[in-house]
């Protein structure tokens, strides 16, 4: 009846596990019934959880990613303080837990904080910068987030119900084969991911269509903000990569469910395979996030040294190289697999070429802040702290690089120091300049600048304390996941990193304090112009908040720097637009069909990992109907009436005027 | 892009708020039709992304027998040939279905779906009924690396084929209850690109997989 599940399957004798899951699951029931106490259940289900607007979307996959943020992170500080104490003893965490703890970090890290941040932040603002009204599949973009928040949902469920992996965040066969992990924690990691690839890649074909086809009138593909260019690039990727994902994850299933042989050790499984497989996905994986970091900086160097983005044309052009060639360097990854000289050294050369545009890029933004009035607020602050962090951990990706070398610091705590280094300062830190950047966007105040700024700073000090020691231990021979130790070299160095990760607690402590205190000091934040940075790209033309349509009309673009263009007309000739011609606007109607869809899936992923097949059956069947429901429904579209957003654009205008008045007078 | 966009992409912003409007060749949204079209080529790139990882597997892992049979031991190719057939011919069907769709004819398109939809199924049966073969004669996917690899390649197609027909049956009983609605035709639209597309695989899958399988 149920499969694989009974009590054991809940670890009650494991203290740790058992209290988090039980703080967790009363801290989400406490939340809950406070939604449902004070009566803002049929809000959230109308305006928020059925929602098709590209910007809720947005804000929930942001949202998703904080959470899963803390996860991982607590993960983090929990393996921090291990490997602090467990010189010559056994530190606080048992070895099967150790591994379990390493291997949810990664996972959730990059698939579930990295990859919904990113993809939040450009659904929020690219159909903006496009000057349109919507993606081009909304209700898809809301199926695809629902499923992104599943997989997230189950790799959480394993918490408390089973075990996760204990493979590392890339399930390695023969370890990941059934012999060798006979319980239900790879598989967990498997049905997750798989969900949520279908997620991600609804959302990447989703922008790419939004890039490609709905642009508004005038705006060229060379008069694109730089970040749509990296949505592009990064969409493209995601069409191309994650598909591999999804196949090598299934020949695994095969393996594991069904008793094929593609990985095995047995009947001829080539093992080797699942490594080339699993890294021509992994490798355009950190490209697919970083890329779109990349954007972010382009438009907060632009933004904040007051001039157009240096070098456009190169940038694009690095842009689109680097979308190429992170599909032929894969094999770095594993240059100890034995392919031989000639191999390694194609691949070994070409990691270094990548290294290229990414060089290109430095110069560019440094060349936009030169000569420019720079702005040092919070995005410009992480902005800065990535072009000094990124370019040390481009450094030590080219040393890696060098076949030789990377002999030696294969599976080192190195290179674990160098994917932080380019993970947390060029994504994360990309992730969070976007996020100061455009909360007064998303929401009409923007967050406070001194817990902010003290946030930068805790982050960016706690990441050098944290990590520069693993480069050290890594030269002294130092492999990465060990769970204790007895080299007495290596302890001070680790307790220092346990030191960094502290500060990063402390950094993160000030994030949530800049939200608290931006949220209650909202009225002195507010932002009543739309435009609190003096922006230059088109989603800072409308109002903050946006109304639902974005635009009362669709912009007309005359150049590159579109808004920076207009402003600059109206500044010169003080013209200003009364005469508009307002039209009715349709939008597509909310669709509960994400969430409900979603919700089949968790049903059949959990049913799947433990064997219960006619659930399975129940999950599958019940998402086929949710969508044929949705195909059958006579009302995909309502309309706003012209006066109605002639109305709203007006009160838009007045406020804007208003405040620009405001501050002259100051 | 065109040349107009390069050309004018060179010159300074600020020239082209003056002169820009008249030689702009971006003239705003695409409609809906072809937004729906582009995007749904697009799932089937990443489709296609996804059999050729089954497809270099199967490369792969051709040699590994492991003292199992080999292709030429195990391949009908009259079997095959007429699998091919009905397939093939159910993508001509389902041409007509979008032709008698183009025309609103209700009556022409149930039937070229109905048809269509039979093939499919005849093409399914005989895949199943190679498969159980292979199955009862102990060569299953367990046998060898060789043959997970093969079934795994062949029976992602099927489970294709197999979705298309549900998709398919959901759009005759659509076009049936609510007629030929613009939403619909654009359903419609995905519909065919993603038979076709099957179409395509399954020339791969024909030519790599029993045709040089046959001759070693």
């Amino acid at each position: 009846m149920l499969g694989k599940l009974s009590w054991a399957a809940i670890p009650l004798n494991e203290p740790i596990p058992l209290v988090t899951g039980a703080v967790v699951i009363l801290a989400l029931l406490a939340i809950l019934a406070w939604v449902v106490i004070a009566g803002h259940l049929s809000y959230l289900w109308r305006e928020w959880i059925t929602s098709v607007d590209h910007k809720r979307i947005g804000v929930m996959s942001i949202l998703l990613a904080a959470v899963m943020l803390l996860r991982g992170f607590s993960d983090a500080i929990m393996m921090r303080a291990q490997q602090a104490i467990a010189f010559h003893s056994q530190g606080y965490l048992p070895p099967e837990h150790f591994n379990q703890i390493f291997s949810a970090h990664g996972t959730l890290m990059i698939l579930f904080v990295a990859m919904p941040f990113v993809i939040g932040l450009m659904n929020l603002v690219v159909p903006l910068q496009l000057g349109v009204r919507d993606v081009a599949f909304p209700t898809l973009n809301s199926v695809g987030f629902w499923l992104t928040a599943t997989g997230a949902l189950l790799v959480n469920v394993s918490l408390v119900v089973g075990e996760f992996a204990r493979t590392g965040w890339l399930p390695y066969p023969p370890l990941s084969e059934l012999t060798y992990s006979p319980g239900v924690g790879v598989d967990y990691y498997l049905w997750s991911i798989e969900i949520s690839g279908i997620g991600t890649l609804v959302a990447g074909i989703n922008l790419v269509t939004t890039v490609l086809k709905l642009r508004t009138t005038g705006m060229t593909y060379m008069r694109m903000p730089m970040f749509c260019w990296t949505t592009l690039a990064s969409g493209m990727m995601i069409i191309a990569a994650f598909p591999i994902l999804t196949a090598t994850l299934a020949m695994l299933i095969l393996d594991r469910y069904f008793g094929f042989h593609f990985f095995t050790n047995e009947a001829g499984g080539n093992v080797m395979m699942f490594m080339n497989l699993i890294w021509a996905w992994g490798h355009p994986e950190v490209y697919i996030l970083v890329l779109p970091a990349f954007g972010i900086y382009s438009e907060v160097v632009s933004t904040f040294s007051g001039k157009p983005l240096f070098g456009y044309r190169s940038m694009v052009l690095a842009v689109m190289a680097i979308c190429v060639i992170s599909f032929m360097v894969w094999l770095h990854h594993f240059f100890t697999m034995g392919a031989g000289p000639d191999v390694n050294a194609i691949f070994g050369i070409a990691s270094m070429i990548i290294a290229v545009p990414t060089g290109v890029k430095i110069y560019n933004w440094l060349f936009t802040m030169y000569g420019g009035r720079v702005r040092f607020t919070t995005p410009m602050l992480w902005s800065i702290g990535f072009m000094i962090t990124f370019l040390l951990g481009g450094l030590t990706g080219v040393l890696v690089a060098v076949p030789p070398a990377d002999f030696l610091l294969h599976n080192s705590l190195f290179l674990v120091a160098h994917f932080h280094n380019v993970i947390i300062g060029g994504v994360l830190f990309g992730a969070f300049a976007g996020y100061t950047y455009w909360f007064p966007k998303a929401f009409g105040f923007r967050l406070q600048e001194g817990w902010g700024k003290a946030a930068f700073w805790l982050w960016l000090v706690g990441f050098y304390v944290a990590f520069m020691p693993l480069y050290v231990v890594g030269f002294l021979g130092m492999t990465r996941r060990m769970q204790h130790y007895d080299v007495p070299e290596w302890r001070p160095w680790l307790i220092l990193a346990a030191g960094g990760a502290f500060l990063i607690l402390l950094g993160i402590i000030c994030q949530i304090m800049q939200l608290v205190v931006s949220i209650r000091h909202r009225e002195e934040l507010r932002d009543l112009t739309g435009d609190p940075w003096d922006g230059r790209s088109l989603e800072w033309v409308t109002a903050s908040p946006p109304p639902a349509f974005n635009f009362a009309i669709m912009p007309d673009v005359s150049g590159m720097d579109a808004y920076w263009t207009m402003k600059q007309h109206a500044r010169e000739q003080g013209l200003e637009h009364d005469q508009r011609a307002y039209r009715d606007i349709d939008m597509p109607c909310n669709s509960p069909t994400g969430f409900v869809c979603a919700f089949f899936a968790t049903v059949m992923g959990f049913a799947l990992i433990w064997h219960i097949w006619w659930m399975v059956a129940v999950g599958g069947i019940g998402a086929f109907a949710t969508f044929v429901v949705f195909a059958w429904r006579d009302r995909d579209e309502y309309v706003i009436p012209a006066a109605e957003v002639a109305r709203l654009d007006r009160v838009n205008l007045e406020q804007r005027r208003a405040a620009l008045s405001l501050v002259g007078s100051v | 892009m065109t040349d107009t966009t390069l050309a004018f992409a060179q010159g300074e912003a600020s020239d082209l708020s003056v002169t820009g409007r008249s030689a702009v060749a971006h003239s705003g949204p695409a409609p809906k039709r072809i937004v729906t079209g582009y995007g749904f080529w697009l799932f089937l790139l990443s489709d296609i992304v996804m059999f050729s990882c089954f497809f270099a597997a199967y490369a792969v892992l051709v040699g590994q027998t492991a003292g199992g049979p080999r292709g030429s031991q195990l391949f009908d190719l009259r079997n095959v040939a007429v699998e091919t057939g009905f397939l093939l011919l159910s993508s001509f069907t389902c041409g007509l279905a979008s032709i008698a769709a183009g025309v609103r004819s209700q009556r022409w398109f149930q039937v070229a779906m109905a048809v269509t939809c039979l093939l499919g199924l005849a093409f399914l049966a005989l895949e199943g009924r190679e498969f159980s073969g292979l199955v009862a004669r102990g060569a299953g996917p367990t046998r060898s690396a060789f043959l997970s690899s093969f079934f795994a390649l062949v029976g992602c197609h099927g489970m294709h084929v197999s979705a298309g027909i549900l998709w398919l049956m959901t759009m005759m009983a659509q076009v049936f209850a609510k007629g030929f609605r613009a939403d619909i035709l654009r359903r419609l639209l995905c519909f065919a690109l993603f038979w076709h597309a099957l179409d395509i695989i399954w020339v791969a899958v024909f030519s790599v997989v029993y045709l040089l399988g046959s001759a070693v």
